[in-house]
């Protein structure tokens, strides 16, 4: 019978959640290394067993993991991230230009195709890729050599390069987002690198409709329709039908359209998943309610998703990386709270389940569906 | 032999006890320590001093026969008591809550 492999970085360690297909019965194995943060933890879609992890801590630096046993031992693997060249600088909060200074990678992206080859998203930004199963990284550099760094700029958690898309029909074409910078696509394998931002409004810059600088949370795709985008930026849910040439908005009924992840159902390319937050200042949910709202028309009609979720009292936050699904017959949606808590729906997000509740802090969530 | 002993963190990714011994030549210094302590664990490289500047990590301190040898220049000589394994060589993380 076919399971799910849920893997959860957290602010204190990994854990991974495994359940059958029916996904209510669910074992908890971990912390694994435990009092590191565990920034994000993802499987290899052609092996199942090969897991790629980010352990970090601002006392030891990074390191990274490798499992060739779906998760049930682990070896570091290489941890040497170094810019290509001289870094250069970036634009500080204040506005004066900082150097490029690496502090973690974010996340894992496993190849389509090759269980060896991952790439990194890191702070500060840029996209490493090892094609030795992680032992040794090497910097695409043609990202950061774009020219627009001087002009890209931190988020309140660095400036971090937290989205990785990888094409399944076009192996050259690569998406990346960045806050606060904005999304760019290769169309090389990673050569060259554009801004794909036209269209995005970001009223706390000086242009509002600059080429960069805007605080992109996350994109997702479909995999069997990879030119549609759809995003969730500081503010504003948007899409592009043309792989990232334009964007417009589709935040629709939303109570805010301010959040961190999005997500698309595995079978429904115009089913569309977000967790609204209050507002730039205020990370929690509206009214106290923790509420999935899900579009089944590619945007702007959204439906609240509260079944089995806490309705009153809570004020915990979702992050970017902590919102995955499966690709079940009835597909499975799962988030990650900063409470602790890993919620998952097996239909789709009609109603929602805690598979765990006291976890530390989520900070990412990925799913594997297995044989 | 020269004795190095690591934060707790630090010793369970290299999967070793209290104490490692490493076999270091004269002279003995800060960076002839380091770099015998990454040569025989490996693992243990870019997490106390940086991967690309081989400075060492804010973080961390180094201290040894009661003195605090964290900003002494990394060529320096180290302790004679550290030097001949009557003493460890301490690498501390900065304590902290969280």
């Amino acid at each position: 019978m076919s399971g799910v492999r849920v893997l959860v970085g957290t602010r204190k360690g990994a854990f991974v959640l495994t359940s059958d297909g029916k996904r209510e019965q669910w074992d908890v194995s971990g912390p694994h290394f435990g009092g590191w943060e565990i920034y994000h933890v993802k499987g290899s879609p052609v092996d199942p067993n090969r897991l790629y992890a980010s352990q970090t801590s601002g006392w030891f630096g990074q390191v990274i993991q490798r499992s060739d046993d779906g998760g049930k031992t682990w070896n570091p693997v290489g941890n040497k991230f170094a810019y290509e060249g001289v870094p250069g600088t970036h634009q500080w909060y204040d506005g004066t230009q900082h150097p490029w200074e690496f502090a973690r990678v974010w996340h894992l992206e496993p190849s389509l195709t090759d269980p060896d080859t991952v790439y990194a998203g890191v702070a500060d930004a840029a996209l490493f890729r090892s094609a030795d199963g992680g032992q040794t990284w090497q910097e695409l550099s043609g990202l950061r050599g774009h020219g627009s760094g001087p002009w890209w700029q931190p988020g309140a958690a660095g400036m971090c390069l937290h989205t990785i898309l990888l094409d399944p029909s076009d192996p050259g074409r690569i998406f990346v987002a960045i806050s606060a910078a904005g999304a760019f696509r290769t169309d090389d394998g990673g050569q060259t690198w554009r801004p794909v931002n036209r269209g995005l409004k970001s009223a706390g810059i000086p242009d509002p409709n600059a080429e960069v600088g805007h605080c992109v949370h996350r994109i997702a795709m479909h995999p069997s329709r990879p030119s549609v985008l759809f995003m969730q930026k500081h503010w504003d849910v948007m899409r592009s039908d043309d792989a990232g040439e334009s964007w417009h908005e589709i935040s629709g009924n939303l109570p805010s359209d301010f959040g961190f992840p999005i997500d698309v159902h595995a079978h429904e390319p115009d089913t569309v998943y977000v967790v609204p937050i209050k507002s730039d200042s205020e990370h929690f949910p509206p009214e106290g309610k923790l509420r999935v709202y899900r579009s089944r028309t590619g945007g702007n009609e959204w439906e609240a998703l509260t079944k089995g979720l806490p309705q009153s009292d809570c004020y915990v936050n979702v992050l970017r990386d902590a919102m995955a699904v499966d690709s079940l017959d009835s597909c499975g949606v799962y988030f990650g709270t900063t409470g602790g808590q890993v919620y998952a729906s097996a239909d789709a997000g009609d109603t929602w389940n805690p598979i765990v509740r006291d976890l530390p802090a989520v900070l990412s969530v990925e799913v594997q569906t297995l044989p | 032999m020269i004795r190095v002993v690591l934060p707790a963190h630090l010793r369970t990714l290299a999967r070793v006890g209290d104490e490692v011994e490493v076999q270091v030549d004269p002279p003995v210094t800060q960076r002839a320590v380091l770099d015998a302590l990454e040569a025989a664990f490996p693992v243990l490289r870019g997490t106390i001093r940086d991967h690309v500047t081989q400075q060492r990590r804010p973080f961390l301190r180094f201290f040894a026969c009661e003195q605090d040898l964290s900003h002494e220049p990394p060529d320096a000589p180290l302790p004679d008591a550290v030097a001949t394994g009557a003493e460890p060589l301490l690498v501390v993380g900065a304590m902290a809550g969280g």
